[in-house]
Formats: structure tokens, C-alpha cells, sequence
């Protein structure tokens, strides 16, 4: 496991070297002019706005780096061969994955949080106080986290056998797909069979199911979310992304290096 | 660039436990897979078995694809071996205790250009265990023997290749491993950059250390190898010391020699020697020497040299190959 740390925090620093927190700046200045703009263009609902906004706008660029970064994870350290040297050394590969799925967590982890202080700094602006109701934003902005850590790790998976942008699209569909896991369950359509139905449900349970992550609603008008969901949400993203991770290294454990 | 010693001798391992051989492959066989869905495959090395002793400088010799690459890459466990097995220091090379006791060198490294050399030397030395204190000291040492010790805070994306070179062979040794594997290690590099790289070798080697390189500038392999294996169409062709492999038997005797304005009979002679600027050389047969040495200086001719010639290492070489060529290159297995 400390191997996989030493992975992880190289990984993080390639992220912060290539630049990738400069996204913070335009998430800054989104901020900025919606702080400015809203209350302008939405009267008596800017707190909803600049929230929904704030949450949307984590979740989009958060979406962007876990799939566009993620995807090259391993794929890049094999075109450009930097882990031939790193795997004659005493560490397995399961570590090294582990390892860099550490470090793009890490990575997202550190942007989202920049970015949840400046909603909050923009939050402040527009309201002129902080309340307790708006706790609810630090568990959208958790769950956004959790979100991200399971497209991370599919995107791990696919950047394991195939090219960065075969991985794009995988992860895309499943991260599509994942958003309509319930409507899978429950959508009938003429012509259908037991079977039909039977596989549908079945490949619904298959799926992530990232609608589960998504209160930004809830958490733009400040209502409450249970512990429970917590709780379920949590351990859905830590099973589901131990399972992806371990197919990841199943894969790549086989892998031969040209 | 200076050179010191890879670690006190005075630590160098007297292990009675360690196998005599640092290297042991038997069988070793690998496939790529080719073609439209990967149902073919090319066999790139067939069957490969052969030792490296300990303490040896060996050579690994080989035109492009002949395996050569293949075969370390087996050995560092980059890729996996169709049949066959082979060992580090006693150990199978799927151990990963194995890697603690191994230094490698890829073909054309390349490394995170978004660090400076002393960061992916400290990056990598952290995969070993070493404390803060002896990574710092083993980074500076490294780097001055590399001769990078200017340069180790500079990002490796402004390196040229043959600095990048000089990073694969100081992350290769910088937790002195006790058998190092350097893949094409003077690749790149300019003439001192080679002997650089030579005087490493002849380092390692001095400290009691295991080395394998792959190569095919043929004069590296003589100058350094205790013994040399040569591999041509994934199959290896001999092992043996440089001059063993090639034969000892001199295949005549070259003359050097000048010819001032006045020698008579100049013509005559010139006619049969190869003039390179004002010199001339002349290739005759070992029993013949005295009468062509007689024949030159009757004829006024200044005799600068007389060289015994025997076949080279590039000679055996290139017989093997165009043996192999002739043969049918290497062979293709389909749908196994």
C-alpha cells in the first residue's frame, strides 16, 4: 500500500504540473458573474440559482478531468513506456492502478474542494451569511465525489485495454447508461418479453447507478438528506469501485507491455 | 565524469547462498499475436536457454527484432512467456522480491518529463525503501556519476536523448542491484557518453555486479563481455567469450606501409594494396608475409605495421544472420 501511495501522490503532482487545477479559474470566474448576474436576471431565487449552478458546474468539470484524465491514466504511461522502468522495480501492478486511481481521486478531491469554497465564498456574496441549511451542499458536493471516483475507476478499467478514446466512449456510455438505471427497471414497451425484461433489470443492477448521486435538487432548497442515503451511498461506491478496480487489475495483470 | 565506486567494496556481497548463476533461462519461448483480431502469431523468441554467471559482464548481441529486447523484457517481467521459465538470483521472475535485487535499463527510456532527473531518481528510489537521508545521498551520487549533476534540477522535457540516457542507467543502479540489465545502453548517446557508459560497466563489474546489456555496436560487446550470446531470429546462436565465439584461427596479415617519392617499383606494389590518404594497406597470406616484406622494402617502401587478422565479432555476426535470412527469417506460428 505505500508503494500505491508513492503512485498516487506522483500522479497528483502530474496533474498539478500539467496544470489541470487551472480549470479553478474558470470555475472562479463562473462564479463571479453569476454572483454578480443572478440576483439581476432571478429575483427572490439567486440562493437557488448560484447553488444548482455551483453543484452543476462541480459535477460537469469534476465529470470532464475523471474522464478525460482517467482515461490516459494507464494508457499514456504505456504509449509513452514511463512504466517500463517503474515495474522492474518491487512493485506489483495492482499497487500502481491502485496507485493512480489514488491520484486522480486525490487530484478531483483537491479541485472539488477549491471549488466548494469558492460556491461558498460566492454563496456568502449573494446572501451576505452562511445558515446551517446550507450543509446540504457539503453532502451533494460528497456524493459528486463518489460519483467521480466510480467513473474514475471505470475509466481506469477501459485505459487498461484499449485507446484513450475507445475509453472515452465506454466510459461515457456507461456513465450515460447509469443515469437511467431505475427508469431500466420500470420501462415497458410493446412487443416485450419476459426474457427482454428479465435482461434489462438484470443489466440495470449490472450498471452504476449514478442516479443515486444526484441531489442537487434537494440541495438547492436546502432540504434534508437522510443519513441512510449517505450511508448507501458510500458503501454502493466503495463496493462497486473495489470491483471495477479489481477486474482493472485482473486485465492488467496480464498485460503484456510492447 | 567522475568516476567512483558503486558502493563501498568493503560491503560487496560474499553470499555464500547465491547461485552461481545470476541468470537462469530455460525454454523460454514468447509470442506476439498479429493480424486482425490477434488470431496469428509471430514467434519472436523460441525456446531460449542459457546462463548468465555471477560477476560477469555478458553481452547480448543481435540485429533489430531478433529478440534480444524480448528477452529482458521477459527477465524484468514486462511480459509473459508463452512456455519456459527463467530466474533472477535464484528467484522465479514472477517474484517480486526479485525486482529488489535487479536494475534495468529500457531501450530508448523515457521518463515523466514533468519532473526534474533528481525527482524520478527519488521517485524511484522510494520503490526501495531507502530512508529520506540515503535517497537524497544516493540521488547526488547517481547524478554526478551520470554526469547530470548540473543539470538534476532541470524537467527531464528539456532533455536531449542521450541525457535521457544518462537518467535510465542512474535510476538502473541507484539502489545497487546485484544484476543489472541495460537494453541498447550506448544507444543515443555521443562517443563520450559511450565511454561513460563503458567505464559504469567496468564499474559494476569491479564492485562484483552481474551485468547483461543488449547491444548490437559489436566493438562495445568485445571491449566489455566476459561472454557474449548472440540471438538471430529468436534463436540463440552461440554463446561464448568474444574470441572464442568467433574462432582464434588469424585469417592472414595486413601491412602497413608508405611509400616515399623515390621508391622504385612503386607502381607495381601500389597496384596491389588499397590506398587510404598517404598510406597503403596490403592483405597477404601468413605465409607469405616475409617475401611481401622483402618484395617492399627492395622496393624503398616504409613498412609502418604488420597486423595479424582475425575474424571479428561483426564477421561471425553477420554470417549468422544472412544464414538466418537465407533460412527464412523468423518463424510464424498461426492460430496457437
Amino acid at each position: 500500500m505505500r508503494r500505491a501511495g508513492v503512485v498516487a501522490l506522483n500522479t497528483f503532482r502530474e496533474a498539478v504540473r500539467d496544470r489541470v487545477l487551472y480549470n479553478l479559474v474558470f470555475f472562479a470566474l463562473l462564479m463571479m458573474a453569476a454572483a454578480i448576474f443572478v440576483g439581476q436576471i432571478s429575483i427572490g431565487i439567486e440562493e437557488e440559482v448560484m447553488k444548482s449552478l455551483g453543484l452543476s458546474a462541480i459535477s460537469v468539470i469534476g465529470l470532464l478531468i475523471a474522464v478525460f484524465i482517467g482515461v490516459g491514466l494507464v494508457y499514456k504511461e504505456m504509449d509513452k513506456r514511463t512504466l517500463y522502468a517503474l515495474l522492474a522495480k518491487p512493485v506489483r501492478r495492482w499497487e500502481f492502478l491502485l496507485g493512480k486511481f489514488g491520484g486522480l481521486v486525490l487530484t478531483l478531491a483537491v479541485n472539488t474542494l477549491a471549488m466548494t469554497a469558492g460556491l461558498f465564498a460566492a454563496l456568502l456574496y449573494v446572501k451576505h451569511h452562511i445558515e446551517r441549511a446550507d450543509a446540504v451542499l457539503l453532502i451533494a458536493i460528497y456524493f459528486i465525489l463518489l460519483k467521480l471516483m466510480l467513473v474514475v475507476a471505470l475509466a481506469l478499467l477501459f485505459s487498461c485495454f484499449s485507446t484513450p478514446l475507445l475509453a472515452i466512449l465506454y466510459t461515457s456510455a456507461f456513465y450515460v447508461a447509469g443515469l437511467f438505471v431505475v427508469d431500466m427497471r420500470t420501462f415497458h414497451f410493446a412487443g416485450e418479453t419476459p426474457a427482454m425484461v428479465a435482461f434489462m433489470r438484470g443489466l440495470s443492477y449490472l450498471l452504476p447507478n449514478f442516479e443515486n448521486f444526484n441531489v442537487m435538487a434537494p440541495a438547492a432548497h436546502g432540504t434534508e438528506i437522510s443519513r441512510a442515503l449517505i450511508l448507501q451511498n458510500t458503501a454502493y461506491s466503495a463496493l462497486y469501485c473495489g470491483i471495477v478496480l479489481l477486474a482493472a487489475a485482473a486485465v492488467f495483470s496480464r498485460r503484456n507491455l510492447k | 565524469m567522475p568516476i567512483g565506486l558503486i558502493d563501498d567494496e568493503a560491503e560487496l556481497p560474499k553470499n555464500e547462498s547465491m547461485p552461481a548463476a545470476a541468470i537462469e533461462i530455460e525454454n523460454l519461448t514468447k509470442d506476439y499475436p498479429f493480424g486482425f483480431l490477434h488470431l496469428k502469431k509471430k514467434r519472436s523468441l523460441e525456446g531460449l536457454t542459457m546462463q548468465v554467471e555471477n560477476g560477469e559482464v555478458f553481452g547480448f548481441l543481435g540485429p533489430n527484432g531478433a529478440g534480444k529486447s524480448t528477452t529482458i523484457k521477459l527477465l524484468v517481467g514486462l511480459i509473459f512467456p508463452e512456455a519456459g521459465t527463467a530466474r533472477i538470483l535464484g528467484k522465479p521472475i514472477r517474484d517480486i522480491e526479485m525486482h529488489r535485487n535487479i536494475g534495468y535499463l529500457p531501450e530508448q527510456p523515457y521518463f515523466y518529463d514533468y519532473l526534474t532527473a533528481a525527482e524520478v531518481l527519488d521517485y524511484f528510489a522510494r520503490f526501495h525503501d531507502l530512508t529520506a537521508a540515503d535517497r537524497k545521498e544516493r540521488v547526488t551520487r547517481m547524478l554526478k556519476k551520470v554526469g547530470l549533476e548540473t543539470a538534476g534540477k532541470i524537467q527531464l522535457r528539456k532533455y536531449s536523448k542521450g541525457m535521457l540516457q544518462r537518467v535510465g542507467l542512474a535510476q538502473a543502479i541507484l539502489h545497487d542491484p546485484q544484476v543489472v540489465i541495460l537494453d541498447e545502453p550506448m544507444s543515443g548517446l555521443d562517443p563520450i557518453g559511450r565511454r561513460e557508459v563503458r567505464d559504469i560497466i567496468l564499474e559494476l563489474k569491479r564492485a562484483g555486479k552481474t551485468v547483461m546489456f543488449s547491444t548490437h555496436i559489436l566493438s562495445d560487446a568485445e571491449m566489455l563481455c566476459d561472454r557474449v550470446g548472440v540471438i538471430v531470429g529468436g534463436k540463440l546462436r552461440g554463446v561464448g567469450a568474444p574470441g572464442e565465439i568467433v574462432g582464434m584461427k588469424a585469417q592472414g596479415m595486413e601491412i602497413l606501409f608508405e611509400l616515399p617519392g623515390g621508391a622504385s617499383n612503386a607502381a607495381g606494389i601500389a597496384a596491389e594494396a588499397t590506398k587510404t590518404g598517404d598510406r597503403y594497406r596490403m592483405h597477404v597470406a601468413e605465409e607469405e608475409l616475409y617475401g611481401a616484406l622483402d618484395q617492399l622494402h627492395a622496393a624503398g617502401a616504409k613498412v609502418l605495421s604488420v597486423t595479424q587478422v582475425k575474424p571479428s565479432l561483426e564477421e561471425y555476426f553477420m554470417h549468422l544472420v544472412e544464414a538466418d535470412r537465407a533460412q527464412g527469417a523468423a518463424v510464424e506460428v498461426s492460430g496457437k
